[in-house]
């Protein structure tokens, strides 16, 4: 080290040779995404716990399989029954494993929640964020990581996670009706599972975009805020929802805010048939899905647009981050 | 080799002005301990170096630009800020896979052997450990990393007096040689004064003293001065006088050593000798220096 007046003018700022080293570059990502299951284990735990205790119910709920299979799908009820009845004795059959896809969905999208108001904030608040930031791991690289927890990670839980649910529960199903002499092959034939796990991937993949931006959001307001994340990421929306309603008695961001939530259902499938019957959510057959329209849909792609926006904003802010 | 260059490098915070338009440079095989009282612009010199944070000025380390260059320059650059940033949640484990990860000069096997010597488990949390051991296992993760530039912020703060010790001794012993460089800022000067090559004093946001250690240990002497010689000695215009179990000690600047041995017992004094020396007499540390910026 040499004095202050050593630092002339002439004194060599070129970048010194540096020894290349070959590093894949989705190995960082790779680690980092673990490291978020490691530290969030909710992320797995949630949907497994919710599962294993639907299927305890469901193995209890079982006890009352054969008399109702019997009641429902006898062959001489069968030939007197309109097809109608046959649809409703269909969804008789698909509510619980439909139910059970439903909640993990839900327990998945509350996880997902949770995890993106802490994600950016946590490692601020226990200064952990020293320790990453002395890592050869960009800031995009870790964001990305982080966002990929709600967008890819949970997506994939909850699928995986309800299609071994829903096998368990059917096998556990036929176990009891084969025990009890009941009509297990009715029950295997008329069971339309692998329909519905296709309608479960579909779906799971639809929910995930059209809640892109919540999540994006979040993880902006994450590693915005100070303290009081949830407070940051949702008051102001509720304050100027009702702002709008008082001030001009309409409520366009309100039911923008609800189609955020819930209007999935309204762009991604088709909610009648085509006698203009409406469909039950409990099963929804492969032909009432609408991926044309739902990925035409300018709610979806206006959302896209705000999940980017908020995922490059949180990428910069974190390059300005320091411990809270 | 230059690692670090800065010219006319400059931070504030508002209206509170951290880096002062500091210039600096440190060589390869260095090592320097970059001490200030609380608030002198330490942390923040660090964290520019580190790319932590936006500064203006012209920086350079190891060729590159810290702020648009942080996860390149991570790949040759280590640091510890403080010992309490390691994750609680993580297992040891853990921390040795996710670095071994995504660190591409990380040698798992050296780390294992460093760990090896203490008596942190695989298994545990680091929330389980105690202090001094969450700071042995940050070691053993930067050690094991073939790193050309390691950065110390406050490493031992809170850690009793073995740690510390055995601190500085495997980055001695088990780290350090001429090819790499090491910049350590701390409050406990008395740990690492044996450890130095360089000394840079900072205060206010500016550079008040840069120099090797040898340069120290032949510029600056300290006299405890014979009752009958302080008149005599203070005609040689000490920079600071101090009154200690009734002698008077002199602190001198580049004052003739056989000149001073004819006052009274000569010796080289501690970096915090000098650092009280230097800043106390400066308007406004009175403060900071009763916060014991020093020891």
């Amino acid at each position: 080290m040499n004095s202050q007046s050593n630092a002339g003018p002439d004194s060599p700022l070129d970048a010194q040779a540096v020894a290349p080293v070959v590093l894949s570059p989705t190995r960082p990502l790779y680690w980092s995404v673990r490291r978020e299951v490691w530290e969030n284990r909710s992320i797995y735990v949630a949907p497994l716990a919710i599962a294993a205790v639907y299927l305890l119910s469901f193995a209890i709920s079982v006890i009352w399989l054969p008399n109702n299979m019997r009641e429902v799908w006898m062959p001489h009820t069968m030939r007197e029954m309109a097809a109608l009845k046959v649809t409703d004795s269909l969804i008789g059959l698909a509510m619980p494993y439909s139910h059970a896809a439903m909640l993990i969905g839900l327990i998945a999208f509350l996880v997902g929640i949770f995890y993106s108001l802490e994600a950016l904030h946590g490692e601020r608040r226990d200064r952990s964020i020293l320790f990453w930031k002395s890592l050869p791991v960009s800031d995009l690289t870790t964001v990305l990581s982080k966002a990929a927890i709600p967008l890819v990670v949970l997506p994939l839980i909850v699928f995986a996670v309800t299609v071994v649910l829903q096998q368990i529960m059917r096998l556990l199903s036929i176990a009891v009706l084969v025990m009890n002499g009941g009509a297990a092959a009715t029950l295997w034939n008329r069971l339309p599972l692998s329909e519905m796990e296709l309608v479960t991937l579909y779906g799971t993949a639809v929910i995930v975009l059209w809640h892109a931006p919540i999540y994006c959001w979040f993880l902006l307001v994450s590693g915005w805020a100070r303290r009081a994340v949830f407070l940051w990421a949702v008051v102001p929306w509720l304050a100027i929802a009702a702002m709008e309603n008082i001030a001009f008695h309409t409520s366009f961001l309100g039911s923008m805010l609800q189609a955020r939530l819930l209007g999935f259902t309204e762009a991604a499938f088709d909610l009648t048939d085509k006698n203009g019957v409406a469909i039950d959510p409990h099963f929804i057959p492969l032909e009432q899905l609408a991926p044309g329209r739902f990925l035409s849909s300018p709610t979806l792609w206006a959302g896209l647009i705000f999940a980017g926006a908020c995922f490059a904003a949180a990428v910069r802010l974190r390059r300005y981050r320091e411990p809270l | 080799m230059t690692v670090i260059e800065a010219r006319g490098l400059r931070k504030a915070f508002g209206k509170t002005i951290a880096l002062d338009g500091v210039n600096l440079r440190v060589d390869e095989g260095r090592i320097l301990g970059l001490i200030g009282p609380n608030g002198a612009g330490k942390s923040t010199a660090l964290n520019a170096i580190l790319g932590l944070t936006e500064y203006r000025g012209e920086l350079r380390v190891l060729g590159r630009d810290p702020w648009d260059e942080r996860d390149q320059l991570m790949r040759d650059v280590c640091f510890i800020a403080d010992v309490a940033v390691l994750p609680r949640w993580m297992r040891v484990s853990q921390a040795l896979d996710y670095v071994a990860g995504v660190h591409p000069r990380f040698d798992r096997a050296k780390a294992e052997g460093f760990l090896a010597k203490t008596d942190i488990k695989r298994a545990s949390k680091i929330r389980e450990l105690s202090k001094g051991m969450v700071t042995q296992l940050h070691l053993a993760l930067v050690m094991a990393i073939d790193a050309r530039l390691l950065v110390l912020d406050e490493p031992t703060i809170g850690l009793d007096i073995l740690y510390r010790k055995q601190f500085y001794d495997s980055l001695l012993n088990d780290y350090f040689d001429r090819s790499r460089t090491i910049v350590v800022t701390t409050h406990q000067v008395e740990d690492v004064q044996h450890v130095l090559t360089d000394l840079m004093f900072i205060n206010r946001g500016r550079i008040v003293l840069d120099c090797s250690m040898e340069e120290f240990e032949s510029r600056y002497l300290e006299v405890a001065v014979h009752p009958e010689n302080v008149a005599a000695a203070r005609a040689l215009k000490p920079i600071h006088e101090r009154q200690m179990l009734g002698r008077s000690i002199l602190l001198f600047d580049g004052v003739n050593r056989q000149q001073l041995a004819a006052l009274g017992d000569v010796r080289t004094p501690s970096i915090a000798d000098l650092f009280v020396a230097l800043m106390g007499s400066t308007p406004g540390n009175q403060a900071e220096r009763t916060q014991g910026a020093t020891q």
